[in-house]
């Protein structure tokens, strides 16, 4: 006999006097290898209104691939100064940014690797449960073979890459859209 | 590299969906186009982690952050954090944040016509520890209106969140209190169909924690997704 999950609940208006302690949207410190990207973007309702209340979370792979975590048992190095996880709030006007570098690439199923990829999770008013998806990077040969992005139709794939902003290296444009014609992918992980 | 063990999914019924017509704000929010199911893979079962040094004692005492006392009932709010396989998850993050006595958060988005209390912030930290015990003092927050529907209320209720072993057991709930007569009434906690998964969300009196002359005791246990027996076929 096993036990039930608890139910998910949304976090409500409210979430930044809970949330506010751990924000961690700036992961590039000392000793900290890899290319560096600053992503910004930003959440849009149903109205294509910019959304002020929600949250995202992000969790990646170090430059070597390497997820700071026991059952990442490859021979690649942890960097003590990583540990990849991210916590960016929304500004007023739905803007949030990371900065971070782009992680290598980590094993996928079958045998095959997965291109660079942060996993995201959303949270807001109005969602009981977050939503799941990834972003990953634009110009990067990998993702034609990565198995995660092969299993969305062709068509919609472009709601995961983030793009290059013209003029500013190593700043990136990737936005959320919760629904419509450009409703960005959102991942079904059994929650 | 091993195969990648998955987690378990969720019996039917027992989490929400996304839209839930009642909860007005699911509407322009949630998702129109089905998730596209996909594979546990390496970035979905490792997750973050944190010292368990990142949280200070004294912040799982919401009653301690201002110099002064907080207005309200001082309650102790504690439970054990297992996974669906029994197994207590240890050293884990919990997050709490919620109202104050008279129904008012500390945000400036909330305009409720409740005062706020210079005492009280209404948010607390505390790490589970080998049992996956963890345990919090507070002061039980009050209900609230809101403008979800004429004369909506929320029934009481704590913010919670969890991190868990992986990127996959992230959760982040909400506990409510025993005979809240709004309790039926409230959109958001009847958003999950299975009514016995709901009333797990509720938290129990509890002599054991009760703190004599100080403190009422309530139990709130929270179970976090289990892994498969077997690895998944890749």
């Amino acid at each position: 006999m096993s036990l039930m999950t608890t139910t998910s609940q949304t976090v409500g208006p409210f979430f930044k006097i809970g949330f506010d302690w751990l924000t961690r949207d700036n992961l590039v410190g000392e000793g900290v290898s890899g290319e560096r990207v600053t992503i910004q973007g930003r959440v849009f309702d149903g109205d294509g209104v910019p959304v002020p209340d929600a949250i995202l979370e992000m969790w990646q792979a170090n430059a070597h691939g390497k997820y700071d975590h026991a059952e990442d048992t490859q021979n690649k190095p942890v960097e003590p100064g990583f540990k990849g996880y991210g916590r960016m709030p929304v500004s007023a006007d739905g803007v949030f940014r990371l900065v971070t570098i782009k992680p290598g690439p980590v094993p996928g199923p079958k045998g095959k690797e997965q291109a660079p990829h942060l996993a995201i999770s959303i949270f807001m008013r109005g969602l009981l449960k977050r939503l799941v998806t990834r972003m990953y990077f634009p110009d990067d040969e990998r993702n034609d073979g990565d198995p995660i992005l092969n299993l969305v139709e062709p068509a919609r794939r472009s709601t995961l890459i983030a793009r290059k902003t013209a003029g500013s290296p190593g700043m990136l444009e990737w936005n959320v859209v919760l629904q419509g014609p450009d409703e960005t992918v959102f991942f079904d992980v059994g929650l | 590299m091993k195969r990648v063990a998955a987690y378990r999914a969720p019996y039917p019924g027992t989490q929400p969906n996304h839209l839930h017509l009642p909860y007005v704000s699911s509407i322009k929010r949630a998702p129109t186009k089905p998730l596209v199911p996909i594979p546990y893979t390496l970035s979905e079962v490792t997750g973050p982690s944190f010292e368990s040094t990142i949280v200070a004692p004294k912040a799982s005492d919401l009653t301690r952050a201002h110099s002064g006392e907080p207005l309200g009932e001082r309650i102790v709010v504690s439970g054990r954090v297992l996974d669906e396989n029994s197994r207590p998850i240890t050293n884990t993050v919990v997050e709490i944040w919620q109202a104050n006595a008279a129904g008012r958060y500390r945000h400036e988005v909330d305009q409720h016509d409740a005062p706020l209390d210079p005492n009280f912030t209404g948010c607390g930290q505390a790490v589970t520890d080998a049992e996956g015990r963890y345990r919090f003092v507070t002061i039980r927050p009050g209900e609230y209106p809101w403008r979800n529907h004429y004369n909506a209320w929320r029934a009481a209720h704590i913010h919670f969140s969890l991190f868990g072993p992986a990127f996959a057991t992230r959760l982040v709930t909400q506990m409510f209190f025993p005979g809240d007569p709004l309790l039926p009434f409230d959109p958001i906690f009847n958003c999950t169909a299975d009514e016995k998964a709901r009333n797990r969300l509720i938290s129990a009196f509890d002599w054991e924690t009760t703190m004599p002359e100080h403190a009422l005791g309530y139990r709130f246990d929270i179970i976090l997704r289990g892994r498969e027996a077997t690895p998944m076929e890749d």
